[in-house]
């Protein structure tokens, strides 16, 4: 399994005790990295991931640098940005 | 005077206020971290407060505490329809106790239950099967500013029996704890054609009165009275400056007094002529009396939305509204004189009242 370097939005971090902006997980794509952090945050996902599932609507990710949706894979040592989009004021 | 105490939903987050006395005020928060609230609610079965939540980016969510604002928590676990069904929950709109259930109105329009105090949810209807039910499931009905459930009437005398409003389609009555549900619009004037007979009206507000029987509604198109829970309705718009407004509230000891908050029906739905009015019936809605004193009278373009006005249940209630514009009025002596006890908050979305003992 391969390790994934998460960066989290900061909208994220205050819902859940202890989650830090950035963490490391085993995971071979984006939505194995999001499950596995549920694993730890339990809701974490929903907060993320909408039916279907997709990705919410204002949440972005990116691997390496490129625009990525659930199913993107997660290569060792990959760096996953996972963004709240600016929307709203 | 037991403590009287405030919540107040706003589009980034829910404050709390306090008083000993309905004059001085705390304010408290924001709350929620500054989430979008829709509704707010205290309940006194568990002491607990509860905030209906949809984030833009992180999704639907119902709020908790259990020390009246000062720590929360949150949960959204089971609070969706799943990743085959095709519809999406986009907003938790409305929250009620009945009985040993917490209950939640969604977008796109359902309800939710939780057994356990908002630890855990799980679908409890959609109302399928009534008429209107498959367009209103279409996601190209639901705007942004859509409510889906927008309110729930409880009774107190029998957890199982609740009414629901869908937005734009009308109220119906379960009397079986959600499994079956019969409209509720008989007599409701509409002004625009409609498919059905019994569905296809706007409900803004429904309030039961202190008789069981009588109950009040705002509606789009005027207000209106039914003396027979619900059944059937007539209108009581003559002598309102409109027919059109959201927020209602009943008196808690005399079914014949009722109060709501008249606003334009075009695009503004602010109150009449900039000039802050609730207006009051005291007589079932044969006679309305505007009450103002202590509120701004020029340039006050104020708009209240269908679940931020309430009324407390001391011996002499107290009246209470939030803005669009983060203005909370109240008033300690049924609506006689009033006073802004909190201001420049963001926009409100919803105003409960609790006397915690």
């Amino acid at each position: 399994m391969t390790v994934a370097d998460v960066r989290l939005p900061g909208t994220l971090t205050p819902l859940f005790p202890g989650l830090p902006r950035r963490v490391e997980v085993e995971a071979g794509t984006v939505l194995a990295a999001i499950d596995s952090l549920e694993a730890q945050w339990p809701g974490l996902r929903d907060r993320l991931v909408a039916e279907g599932p997709s990705l919410r609507s204002h949440i972005h990710a990116y691997v390496d640098g490129e625009r990525a949706g659930l199913d993107t894979p997660v290569a060792e040592r990959s760096r996953l940005d996972v963004i709240a989009a600016i929307s709203g004021g | 005077m037991p403590k009287t105490m405030l919540t107040v939903a706003t589009r980034k987050g829910t404050f709390v206020l306090e008083s000993d006395d309905r004059r001085d005020w705390k304010l408290r928060g924001p709350y929620c971290e500054g989430w979008p609230c829709y509704h707010a609610i205290y309940d006194p079965t568990t002491g607990e407060i509860y905030a209906a939540a949809a984030s833009e980016w992180h999704g639907t969510t119902v709020w908790r505490s259990a020390d009246l604002g000062e720590t929360w928590e949150m949960s959204s676990e089971g609070l969706t329809y799943g990743d085959g069904d095709g519809r999406k929950v986009s907003k938790a709109s409305t929250l009620a106790r009945a009985g040993d259930r917490l209950l939640v109105g969604v977008e796109a329009p359902g309800i939710f239950e939780s057994r356990d105090n908002g630890r855990t949810w799980s679908l409890l209807s959609t109302l399928s099967g009534q008429h209107g039910s498959e367009e209103w499931d279409d996601p190209a009905n639901q705007p942004p500013g859509h409510l889906g459930i927008s309110g729930f009437v409880t009774n107190p005398a029998d957890a199982d029996r609740f009414f629901a409003i869908v937005q734009g389609i009308g109220a119906f009555e379960t009397e079986d704890g959600g499994s079956s549900w019969t409209p509720r619009n008989q007599g409701l004037r509409r002004d625009w054609p409609a498919d059905y007979e019994d569905v296809g009206f706007c409900v803004h507000k429904l309030v039961r009165s202190a008789d069981p029987q009588r109950m009040y509604q705002q509606n789009h198109v005027g207000m209106h009275r039914s003396d027979d829970a619900g059944q059937s309705w007539n209108e009581i718009t003559e002598g309102l400056p409109g027919d059109f407004g959201f927020a209602a509230a009943a008196h808690p000891h005399d079914a014949e007094s009722f109060y709501v908050i008249p606003v334009d029906g075009g695009h503004g739905r602010t109150m009449h002529d900039g000039k802050a009015a609730v207006w009051r019936t005291r007589d079932g809605g044969s006679s309305w009396q505007d009450l103002r004193k202590g509120l701004p009278q020029g340039n006050a373009h104020l708009g209240v939305l269908r679940q931020a006005m309430a009324m407390d249940s001391h011996d002499t209630p107290g009246v209470y509204f939030g803005t669009s514009t983060g203005q909370v009025f109240a008033s300690p002596d049924e609506g006689e004189t009033w006073s802004e006890i909190a201001s420049y908050l963001p926009s409100i979305s919803s105003v409960d009242v609790a006397i915690l003992d």
